[in-house]
C-alpha cells in the first residue's frame, strides 16, 4: 500500500515536472524562439540574464518546487531500477537510506543557493 | 500490512534491458529509463554546478568551461532524452490510469488486444517529440538566433 502511495506521487511529480521543466526548457533552451525572462538580450543562459531570474520570486519560488519533485521523481525511479534486480533486505534498506540522504543534501544544497542567489539579485536591484 | 510479492530478476540487468519479441511499448519503456537515468546523472551534476552562483561562479556562461562546444553537444543530448522521456512520460501516466487502453470488453475470439487502443497514443507522441527535438535543435545549431 505504501509502495503504491509513492509511486502514485511518483506519477504526479513527473507531471508537475514536465510543466516546470518544460517552462526552463522554453527559457533555456528555445530562448532564440521564445526569449522569455531575458531581457539583457543575448543568450538565455547569460550572467545578467541568469541574474534577473533569480530576481524573481516566482523563479526561485519554482526552481526550489522543480528540485524537490524531480529529486523525489529521480531518485525514486532509480531505486525502482535498482530494487528490480533482486537485491537483499539490507540492501534495499541501504540502497534507500543513502538516495534519501543524498537527495535531502542536494536539496538543501540547491535551496540554500536559490535563496542566497535571490537575495543577493533583489538587493542589487534595489 | 500488506506484503508485495515479486519475484526474482534471474536475468540480472537483461531482465530490464532485453526487449525479446514483446511490442514496441517494451522498447520504448527500455528506453524510457535509459533517458531517465542519463537525465538524473544530468540533473545531479546539474544542482552542483548551478548552485556555484551563490559564490558568484558561472561555469557555463561565455569563456566558462560548460560552454565549450563537447559540453553543448552533451546538453543537447539531454534535451534530447527530456524529450523523449517527457512525451513518453505523459503515455504512461495516461496508460497507468486508464486511459487510452480502451473499454474493457467480453474475451470473443478473434480477442482485441488494448494496444490496438494505445499505438496510436505512442505514435502521436512520439510525433510531438520529434517536434520539440527538431525546434530545439534548430535553435542548438544557432539558426534560431
Amino acid at each position: 500500500m505504501r509502495e503504491t502511495k509513492y509511486w502514485t506521487w511518483h506519477m504526479a511529480a513527473g507531471v508537475v515536472i514536465f510543466l516546470l521543466l518544460g517552462l526552463h526548457m522554453l527559457v533555456m533552451h528555445l530562448g532564440g524562439w521564445t526569449h522569455l525572462f531575458a531581457p539583457f538580450g543575448g543568450e538565455a543562459v547569460s550572467r545578467d540574464n541568469s541574474l534577473f531570474r533569480d530576481g524573481k520570486l516566482f523563479f526561485t519560488a519554482t526552481y526550489i518546487l522543480l528540485l524537490g519533485v524531480a529529486l523525489y521523481h529521480g531518485l525514486y525511479g532509480l531505486r525502482t531500477i535498482l530494487f528490480e534486480l533482486t537485491l537483499k533486505p539490507a540492501a534495499e534498506k541501504a540502497v534507500t537510506f543513502i538516495l534519501l540522504v543524498g537527495g535531502l543534501g542536494l536539496f538543501g544544497l540547491g535551496t540554500w543557493a536559490a535563496i542566497v542567489v535571490h537575495a543577493a539579485a533583489a538587493a542589487a536591484r534595489g | 500490512m500488506a506484503q508485495i510479492n515479486r519475484h526474482d530478476n534471474r536475468l540480472g540487468l537483461w531482465g530490464w534491458l532485453g526487449g525479446g519479441r514483446w511490442g514496441i511499448e517494451r522498447y520504448a519503456y527500455i528506453l524510457h529509463r535509459l533517458t531517465g537515468l542519463g537525465v538524473l546523472f544530468y540533473f545531479l551534476m546539474h544542482i552542483v554546478v548551478t548552485s556555484l552562483r551563490a559564490f558568484g561562479v558561472y561555469l557555463w556562461i561565455e569563456g566558462g568551461v560548460f560552454h565549450q562546444p563537447i559540453f553543448r553537444v552533451g546538453e543537447f543530448l539531454v534535451y534530447a532524452a527530456f524529450a523523449y522521456h517527457a512525451f513518453n512520460g505523459i503515455r504512461l501516466v495516461l496508460v497507468e490510469l486508464g486511459f487510452a487502453v480502451g473499454a474493457p470488453i467480453e474475451p470473443v475470439y478473434p480477442y482485441k488486444t488494448s494496444l490496438d487502443v494505445q499505438r496510436p497514443l505512442l505514435i502521436v507522441m512520439m510525433i510531438l517529440a520529434a517536434i520539440f527535438l527538431a525546434v530545439g535543435g534548430y535553435e542548438a545549431i544557432g539558426l534560431a538566433r
